[in-house]
């Protein structure tokens, strides 16, 4: 029985550790106000482009780091739009989630069934032996752990930090931080960009360590997951974690049963952030 | 002049179809508490951001010490020493008054160091009598302590310019009394104090020297004791300008038959307003009541009151001897009653429907345009181009959206739709506010052709020149009450301003 559950929840640790990234960005870019829906479209093109590089050089850490600069500059798209050319966020974020489907599925087709060397499982000397939580948590690969790291240091960065304040603020009331000296459109950029990084990172992990393999629309919904787990989480990146490993598997396997590639219903979350 | 601790040499600014400010020169010395009075729109404010980086001026310079200063953000502003108090406080009320401070604080270290913080804010607090609690967060505070939070911030970002906007206006009479302190002791310790208002009795009580603008420009810069109340009224108000409307309707007698009656009427404000306070008043049948004041001391709420747009608490509203308190809006329209909004474009017109659908959107009309479910046009447009005809008006295409109209007329569609019901009161906000001179006078005749026609007029206004060239009467509110009714005849414009700043009653 102990060991059903130990599998479970180190499934749970491991499927959840692309949608952890894919959350702790949407907090960081929806503290500073602004709602990208662009998170699945951000992972896509962090699996596609960590795959290919991975494919083409052999080098897992060239391709997560390429992965991750990908989905940053995706999610600059949306930044143009919503900062600069003020358009609606939730339309421009749901078209960059279509317009990356499109082109990794055609850039990436090429690499379908094409067998890689990806990240390799490292186990923890040491803590690996705890009883339980031991194989549970530290016998995965090096994304995993950075995840690990990831959640706290955001809360950190958010909450002790001046530069958190400052995306704090000028999602609280642009008007404010603008009035104390707040470069509130140079703020918002950068933060949409790091949260884009963060989702082309859980993209990365996608690809070249839990199934290392590329299928179109591979990330199946885990972006909109993500959003979902960001109100779950009520904005705070350790309730983030809780989600990411108790409710995202749940939340998946309801897609699990439709036809391959095909998301949860879009709808569902905008209405969530419409309100 | 050149010794001047802040120099403002010839500021102008305008906005589309505005001149807010123009060429305003402006002194202020180290210690020194100065007054910027004006009425609604005289540009205090405007001057003020520019002051503060918030816009930019057109032209013209900004000196401190001596130095010329190039302010283009609020970081800039901060940089120079100059900190504002904005009227609606710029707090985030979520975060804590440590947090808000913080924000304000430039390069501290990029690690937010809590407790030597809040620290530092008792101290100065104590320093000031500027009590706060450090931890609290900004929602749980009352509005005098967001205002002593606004102060401290000022402080810590090392202003010695500290600019106030209306800093009493949303203070109860304790705070007001506090923030003086607060105020003069700053200016003890060097600090320069530029505040807003247009209550005059502050200003004799708190200012060393005193700028009135009127209309974007400087009336006169004075020291307090060379001033009186009334001298600042006068300057406050000026001449009227606008021609007085020398024509036979003016002349008509009042009727004596009554069309509103208020009896002691009380009624709650938005946040921080006054509301009403037991207003009672007659109007009479054929006879137009200016309502003067200055703006958040009930003329709005006495509309909103008569029209059922707002709850009246206690007191009773009587319209043509039919008890009309707390009816529901569209019952009171019915009566007739015609509605002129202050922004027809945010309550007057539905933007994208067409001139034609506008006219017959109130219920009073669904008698004349409708057959049953179905309306007929036809009869809907040669009943509206009659109407215009009537009123002397040309519209554009009857069919276009409202709002490819100029502001000019889409007033007109709402005129001519309020005023076709014949009604016989007529409630108008602000008619003429943010529109040119021909359509001003229009605006100004079809008032008076409907007064001809049998209807009472409520006419609230911020332009004491348009009120004084139309009106009957004039009641002044202060404070949710009414603090005179004049008549414009014998009456000069400066009493009416001292009325309003609730200066002593004539």
């Amino acid at each position: 029985m102990i060991g059903i559950i130990e599998s479970i929840l180190t499934g749970a640790v491991r499927s959840g550790t692309p949608i952890l990234y894919g959350t702790l960005g949407e907090i960081l870019t929806e503290r500073a106000g602004i709602v990208n829906l662009g998170v699945e479209g951000s992972m896509v093109t962090g699996a596609c482009v960590a795959f290919i590089t991975t494919a083409e050089t052999q080098d897992p850490v060239l391709g997560v780091i390429m992965g991750a600069l990908a989905g940053g500059l995706a999610s600059l798209i949306h930044a143009f739009m919503v900062v600069t050319l003020r358009a609606n966020q939730i339309a421009s974020g749901l078209a960059l989630m279509f317009l990356c489907l499109g082109v990794t599925s055609f850039i990436g087709r090429p690499y379908v069934g094409v067998r890689i060397t990806g990240i390799q499982t490292l186990t923890i000397p040491g803590l690996s032996d705890i009883p339980f939580l031991g194989r549970i948590m530290f016998e995965h690969d090096v994304l995993v752990y950075l995840a690990y790291l990831s959640a706290p240091l955001m809360w950190w960065f958010l909450f002790r930090t001046r530069w958190g304040l400052y995306i704090r603020a000028v999602g609280e009331n642009k008007l404010v931080a603008f009035a104390m000296g707040v470069r509130v459109q140079v703020l918002q950029y950068s933060v949409i960009g790091i949260g884009g990084v963060f989702s082309g990172l859980g993209g990365a992990h996608l690809s070249l360590a839990y199934t290392q393999s590329w299928v179109e629309a591979m990330t199946a919904g885990r972006g909109f997951v993500a959003v979902a787990l960001t109100i779950f989480a009520t904005w705070h990146p350790l309730r983030g974690v809780l989600g990411a490993v108790f409710l995202a598997q749940p939340l998946l396997s309801a897609s699990r049963f439709r036809p391959r590639g095909s998301m949860c219903p879009p709808t569902i979350f905008i209405c969530c952030h419409m309100c | 002049m050149n010794t001047a601790y802040l120099r403002l040499e010839n500021i102008t600014k305008s906005f589309p179809g505005v001149l807010a400010n123009s060429g305003i020169n402006l002194s202020v010395e180290k210690g020194e508490i100065h007054a910027l009075l004006g009425e609604n729109g005289a540009g205090k404010s405007t001057l003020m951001k520019i002051l503060y980086g918030y816009y930019q001026q057109d032209s013209g310079s900004i000196y401190i010490e001596g130095n010329l200063v190039d302010i283009r953000t609020p970081t800039d502003a901060m940089r120079c020493g100059i900190g504002m108090v904005f009227q609606n406080f710029m707090l985030i009320p979520a975060f804590s008054v440590i947090e808000n401070i913080a924000l304000a604080v430039q390069k501290q270290g990029q690690m937010i160091q809590s407790q030597e913080l809040a620290d530092r804010i008792r101290d100065t607090a104590a320093c000031y009598n500027l009590s706060v609690e450090p931890e609290a967060k900004v929602w749980e505070l009352s509005i005098g302590e967001q205002q002593r939070v606004e102060i401290l911030r000022l402080l810590f970002t090392g202003s010695r310019i500290l600019i106030f906007d209306e800093p009493t206006s949303v203070l109860t009479p304790q705070e007001v009394e506090g923030f003086f302190e607060i105020a003069r002791k700053l200016s003890s310790d060097g600090y320069c104090i530029l505040f807003i208002t247009h209550k005059l009795r502050e200003v004799m009580a708190l200012a060393d020297r005193i700028t009135v603008l009127r209309k974007g420009t400087v009336v006169n810069t004075a020291l307090r004791q060379d001033v009186t109340e009334s001298d600042l009224a006068y300057m406050l108000v000026g001449k009227p300008t606008i021609e007085s409307i020398e024509s036979d309707q003016l002349q008509e007698p009042v009727s004596q038959d009554v069309t509103l009656e208020f009896h002691d009427v009380f009624a709650s404000g938005e946040r921080g307003r006054s509301g009403l306070q037991g207003v009672s008043f007659t109007l009479q049948e054929r006879e137009i009541l200016g309502v003067a004041g200055v703006a958040g001391n009930g003329q709005t709420e006495l509309g909103e009151v008569v029209l059922g747009l707002r709850p009246c608490s206690q007191g009773r509203i009587v319209l043509h001897g039919q008890d009309l308190t707390n009816r529901s809006t569209a019952k009171i329209l019915e009566a007739p009653v015609a509605y002129i909004p202050e922004d027809p474009l945010q309550t007057g017109v539905a933007p994208g429907l067409s001139v034609l659908e506008n006219m017959v959107l109130h219920k009073r009309d669904s008698q004349r345009g409708w057959r049953g479910l179905v309306m007929d046009w036809k009869e809907i447009r040669a009943k509206i181009e009659l109407n215009v005809e009537r009123f002397g008006l040309t519209l554009p295409n009857l069919d276009r959206p409202v709002i490819t109209l100029s502001g000019g007329n889409i007033q007109r569609v709402v005129f001519v739709r309020e005023l076709a019901c014949q009604p016989r009161l007529t409630v108008a906000f602000h008619p003429t506010f943010g529109l040119d001179i021909a359509a001003t006078k229009l605006a100004h005749e079809l008032f008076l052709t409907s007064r001809s026609q049998g209807s009472a007029l409520l006419l609230i206004s911020e332009d004491l020149d348009e009120l004084f060239a139309l009106s009957d009467r004039i009641m002044v509110m202060h404070a949710g009450s009414v603090a005179g009714i004049v008549n414009p005849k014998t009456t000069q414009p400066f009493e009416v301003g001292l009325l309003m700043t609730g200066g002593a009653t004539t």
